[in-house]
């Protein structure tokens, strides 16, 4: 029997979600159980795909229900190398997240795992998506649960930082819909059969005009996404005023989408305009690196720290996709994973030190290394990860990236590589200033070391931090050949001269 | 045993394990126990390995063992695979020899505190992260060791991390270093895109034959800048001396005897590659004597008994690079390798001196103490012999190779002999100025430190007597001409993948060779002689004649103002321009100021346009009727 994995893990969460609404409101106790339950199952539920995925290029788990026919739009799903790790991450994170929100949401804590759970389905959504209609349903989907959680349960500037977020991204996906008409009308135009199916899009060689275009609509909406300098100002603001699990999720999953589109849709629809647009792209990711990490160096606030740390890693990332090579792409994937593990990991300990001082600013701490030990080798561990050091997932990700720039333009690798620098001189200036030195503050004094849930959410993600960097081929078998399928997707439709300039007109008269 | 080679590294990174995870519940002898336990196992496994390596024929003296493929994508792979040879086999035997005498020796220097686990566990996890470094069979992995013991270092010198001034130092240490890292990194990239593989045997095998000189430059010089933020050489030496803020067992292992050594070992390990540039050679050559000098005067008038070790240490690694950059790496490996224990045995004297002294650094508040710590004092005397070159001292024999062949080397020179040799003369001087201000002369101790002025315990000083043991003999193994076991054990390693006869001429010299010794050796003795005028005969001179040349005198106290020029044209203006040009103009002005103004213009757009929105229905008819004015004209008129 064919059992429909990728479409119960995509719904479980949003029936749990319904599930909660028929929960008492003061029932708080029944709410997060349920949730941390059916999040754990979600997770549990998503492990096969990991056991039982090939190591081939091929879509997997597929799964095509007709939709709405009269538009040509399928209920299509499916995953591959590249998505699978997406999907992972985010079932891996979802259960951790409802964990850490298990004391700190002190206001209608229903509605915040609501969100939670629908926000999960989104994200997975996106994920597994192989129809750019469908695709686009769960984009969309995603941002409202994500603006609630910023707007309802963040900080104080809440409401000025939820619109900023819902703004931006908003702005980004108008083009992208527009966009994915065009690719619609163009394809069925040429071949009569009008579809949304990433599969057959893909086939299909657009012309150069349109590529430049239909590339800079779709990647205006990643790059805001990823968030790529200097489409990046949101981030900030946004994390600083969401909720700890917010960040988590935001850092850990929902930055990747950008990512994950470039991955997906830009680079083997648009090849010609990717090499068009390749040294702007490597241009702005390796300014991101440099800048994010010079900008992380100087701020007051932890969360606004590690948020343009976030800036500089991704920035390695899209460096690496946009190299176009096995070591590029591939140290991309793991550095997107890496970084929603470690930047995770520091939201959620940022999240809770917060939660104990209700304060953010490092110059309110020092000398925490002495009152709560644990805490500080925790964060010594994610740190270091951050920072990439070799043996732990970090160093796999920066080094295969740097790698593979430098075997494609060195300039760019030399410039990337200065980052080993900048990362180590930020983060261990925050870590100094947090955890060495005296203890001298009163309030710190009385901190409580890491409860034992909090060690147990944390856990997990220390254990993949150091699988990844000791065994990082564990992953990297399983996403080559998809990986290597799309490089050899970009190169061959590169190489194909015939781009039908006529076909622009015949596909546009039978409009 | 070659099928065992693991086991070499388990065993400290099982005490790591055991001493960080369960250290808390442990009592100090058992924490103690676990950690020296485990080198102490690390040695016999390196011990057994070395001696089956002996049974070999000379040829074949190099096993490797695959554990298991670390990273693979596309045709870059990379191996978790060890290597023993002559090379790694000495070096293993150092680490792990030299590294279960400290342990050992911790464990009395460190009774009482609260950290003691956590001081084992580090000093664990550093032994296993040089002994990969030395173990690995490709560059990738020996990054993985290099950046490993950077971390220990970083961890060790900022142990008592509630002295801000600790923490500093042990991030300027992580932070520099990441600066040379950078460096090796990027070498790390060239060699694959050149060789299409990082393992040591494939590289080595083909470059004489595919490696074109100037890209074998790139690679060296790139290669180079790792060996000079690790080993501590002009100019990212800086952190060196600050990182004497750790515990002192930890300046001894990591600072002196170790992983400052290891950009030695790295330049040895790609001798090969090194051979095809000479301009990198020369530039390894006179990096070296030029920081050899450098940390030397600075050392003259250091009044801090660790800094001065430290300024040694990087005045040594110095010489050491001299010898690599002139071609004679096993000269330099020797010297690395007698260096290893006179250095960390001075280190350790020093460190019971302070032990006794309630952790005073400050020379100036010594003095007179040969009686009260006669064994100290003994095991100290050897340590400065040694490393002052005194002939039939281990060091005598290691420094008398570098001078010569640097000399005698095509690619050195009369030059480099000259100020080597004077660089001899002021180690010798620096070296005698400690012992004299230390022992010698008038107690300058204060009152209340004075009554507690006790030697240290036996778990201290016999590992401090083995040492002095292997200071004074350890050099016999490399006695020019009558039993230079030394040499003769590394050159399969040398000589294996290239040719190098940049030295057959010097067997046949000898008479000269026993000129520039005893030259060399008379320098040294000068040097002893003038310290012992200064400092025991006239001890009131040096304080006059700092202020005859008291510009002189500052320049050097102040350490040639490097600190003082880093922090102004890098330190400063980074934070600068991070703060006030980037953040707070680009990011929040320029960037988001931009984004707001959209968001604001939009919205008086939104503003002014709902002021049409009047609700009354002659205004919208009225704007119908122009409308449609305004149609008909277009299309009359068009």
């Amino acid at each position: 029997m064919h059992i429909p994995l990728l479409t119960i893990i995509t719904a479980l969460p949003t029936v749990t979600a319904i599930l909660l609404v028929f929960l008492k409101r003061e029932n708080e106790r029944a709410i997060k159980y349920v949730t941390l339950l059916m999040s754990t199952v979600v997770f549990l539920a998503s492990l096969p795909l990991f056991f039982t995925f090939q190591s081939t290029a091929d879509m997997q788990f597929t799964e095509v229900h007709a939709w709405i026919p009269a538009l040509g739009t399928r209920y299509h799903v499916g995953i591959d190398g590249i998505s699978l790790f997406m999907v992972l991450l985010t079932t891996f994170l979802t259960p951790i997240v409802v964990l850490a929100s298990w004391t700190n949401i002190s206001r209608n804590l229903k509605g915040y795992m609501i969100s939670l759970l629908v926000l999960e389905t989104g994200i997975l959504g996106v994920f597994v998506s192989l129809d750019l209609f469908l695709f686009y349903v769960f984009w969309e989907v995603m941002l409202i649960p994500m603006y609630f959680i910023i707007g309802i349960w963040g900080g104080r500037n809440r409401i000025y930082a939820a619109v900023k977020f819902f703004i931006y991204t908003f702005v980004g996906s108008l083009l992208m819909l527009v966009a994915i008409l065009v690719l619609y009308f163009y394809h069925g135009g040429l071949t009569g059969e009008y579809t949304f199916d990433v599969l057959k899009l893909q086939e299909t060689h657009f012309p150069l005009g349109y590529q430049t275009w239909l590339f800079l609509a779709f990647g205006l909406s990643f790059a805001i996404k990823v968030p790529m300098f200097p489409f990046h100002t949101w981030l900030p603001d946004a994390h600083v005023e969401a909720p700890t699990g917010g960040s988590v999720i935001l850092a850990g999953v929902l930055l990747k989408m950008g990512a994950y589109g470039f991955l997906r849709f830009c680079l083997p629809f648009f090849p010609h305009a990717v090499e068009q647009f390749t040294p702007l792209i490597l241009t702005l990711a390796v300014v991101g690196i440099i800048y994010g990490a010079l900008v992380a160096m100087v701020q007051p606030d932890l969360k606004k720290l590690v948020a343009y740390s976030s800036v500089s890693h991704l920035g390695f990332v899209i460096l690496g996709i946009f190299t176009l090579n096995n070591q590029g792409i591939q140290g991309g994937l793991i550095q997107m994973v890496n970084h929603g593990l470690s930047t995770g990991a520091l939201f959620l300990l940022v999240g809770m030190i917060y939660e104990r001082r209700h304060t953010r600013r490092i110059a309110d701490f020092g000398g925490l290394a002495k009152q709560v030990p644990v805490f500080a080798t925790f964060f010594m561990i994610v740190m270091l990860s951050s920072i990439g050091l070799p043996g732990l997932n970090g160093f796999v990700g920066e080094y295969l990236i740097i790698l593979g720039a430098f075997l494609e333009q060195r300039v760019f690798a030399i410039f990337a590589a200065t980052g080993v620098v900048w990362t180590a001189v930020y983060m261990l200036l925050m870590y100094q200033r947090v955890m060495f030195g005296k203890l001298d503050k009163e309030e710190n004094k009385k901190l409580l070391d890491l409860s034992p849930r909090e060690i147990g959410l944390l856990v997990p993600i220390i254990f993949f931090i150091i699988f990844i960097g000791v065994y990082p081929n564990a992953f990297l078998k399983k996403m080559e050949p998809s990986v290597n399928h799309l490089i050899e997707v970009v190169k061959s439709k590169t190489l194909a001269s015939d781009i039908r300039e006529p076909s622009l007109i015949i596909g546009l008269r039978e409009e | 045993m070659f099928e065992n080679i693991w086991l070499v590294p388990l065993f400290p990174f099982l005490g790591f394990l055991l001493n960080g995870l369960f250290g808390s519940k442990f009592s100090e002898k058992q924490a103690g126990i676990v950690g020296s336990g485990a080198v102490i196992l690390s040695f016999l496994a390196a011990g057994a390995i070395s001696y089956q390596l002996l049974s070999l024929p000379e040829a074949s003296r190099a096993v490797t063992q695959t554990v298991y493929t670390w990273i693979e994508t596309g045709a870059f792979r990379v191996d978790l695979s060890f290597t023993v040879d002559a090379l790694s086999a000495i070096m293993l035997l150092v680490v792990s020899g030299v590294g279960t005498l400290i342990h050992i020796y911790s464990i009395g220097y460190m009774h009482g505190d609260r950290g003691f686990a956590r001081y084992f566990a580090f000093l664990n996890l550093f032994t296993f992260s040089m002994l990969i470094l030395v173990l690995a069979d490709n560059f990738l992995l020996m990054f993985l060791g290099w950046e490993g013991v950077g971390l220990c270092s970083y961890l060790l010198i900022g142990f008592w991390y509630e002295d801000k001034d600790n923490a500093f130092a042990g991030r300027k240490a992580f932070v520099v270093n990441r600066v040379g890292d950078f460096g090796f990194l990027l070498g790390i990239c060239l060699i694959f895109a050149t060789f299409g593989t990082l393992d040591f045997d494939s590289v080595f095998a083909s470059a004489s034959d595919v490696l074109p000189p100037e890209t074998a430059t790139i690679i060296c010089l790139l290669l180079f800048v790792g060996a000079i933020g690790k080993s501590a050489q002009i100019p990212l030496y800086v952190w060196l001396p600050d990182a004497m803020a750790g515990p002192t067992p930890v300046s001894a292992l990591i600072h002196a005897a170790t992983m400052v050594t290891a950009g030695v070992y790295m330049v040895a390990r790609c001798h090969v590659l090194f051979l095809l540039s000479p301009m990198a050679m020369n530039v390894v050559a006179v990096i070296g004597l030029f920081t050899a000098f450098l940390a030397a005067t600075i050392a003259l008038v250091s009044t801090d008994i660790k800094k001065v070790l430290a300024y040694s240490t990087i005045s040594q690694l110095g010489y050491m690079f001299l010898a690599c950059g002139v071609g004679a790496f096993g000269a330099g490996i020797f010297h690395l390798y007698t260096h290893a224990f006179f250095k960390s045995l001075l280190f350790m004297s020093a460190g019971s001196v302070m032990h006794a002294l309630q952790n005073e650094t400050d020379m100036t508040k010594m003095g007179g103490l040969k009686s009260k710590l006669p064994v100290t004092y003994r095991v100290f005397l050897v340590g400065a012999l040694a490393l002052s070159g005194v002939p039939l001292f281990s060091g005598f024999f290691s420094k008398d190779a570098i001078l010569w062949k640097s000399v005698v080397s095509p690619l050195g020179g009369f030059g480099y002999w000259v100020i080597a040799t004077g660089i001899a003369g002021l180690t010798a001087f620096y070296t005698f100025r400690l012992i004299f201000l230390i022992f010698f002369g008038r107690s300058r101790v204060q009152k209340e430190v004075e009554k507690h002025i006790h030697e240290s315990p036996v778990i201290m000083t016999a590992p401090l007597g083995i040492l002095a043991l292997f200071s004074l003999a350890g050099g016999y193994v490399g006695m020019p001409h009558f039993w230079d076991k030394f040499d003769h054990f590394l050159q399969p390693v040398f000589s294996k993948y290239i040719e190098n006869n940049l030295f057959e001429r010097s067997e046949q010299l000898f008479g000269l060779e026993f000129g520039f010794m005893a030259t060399s050796t008379l320098v040294v003795l000068l040097g002893i002689g003038c310290a012992y005028m200064l400092y025991v005969v006239r001890p009131e001179l040096p304080a006059e004649l700092s202020q005859q040349f008291a510009g002189l005198h500052r320049f050097l106290f102040r350490k040639w103002y490097v600190d003082e020029l880093y922090d102004a044209t890098v330190v400063r203006p980074l934070a600068v321009v991070s703060d006030k040009v980037l953040w707070r103009w680009v990011d929040v002005k320029i960037i988001d100021g931009f984004v707001n103004k959209v968001a604001e213009w939009a919205g008086r757009l939104g503003a002014t346009l709902r002021l049409m929105e009047t609700g009354l229905v002659q205004n919208y008819a009225l704007m119908v009727v122009v409308g449609a004015v305004a149609l008909v004209g277009y299309f009359l008129l068009r």
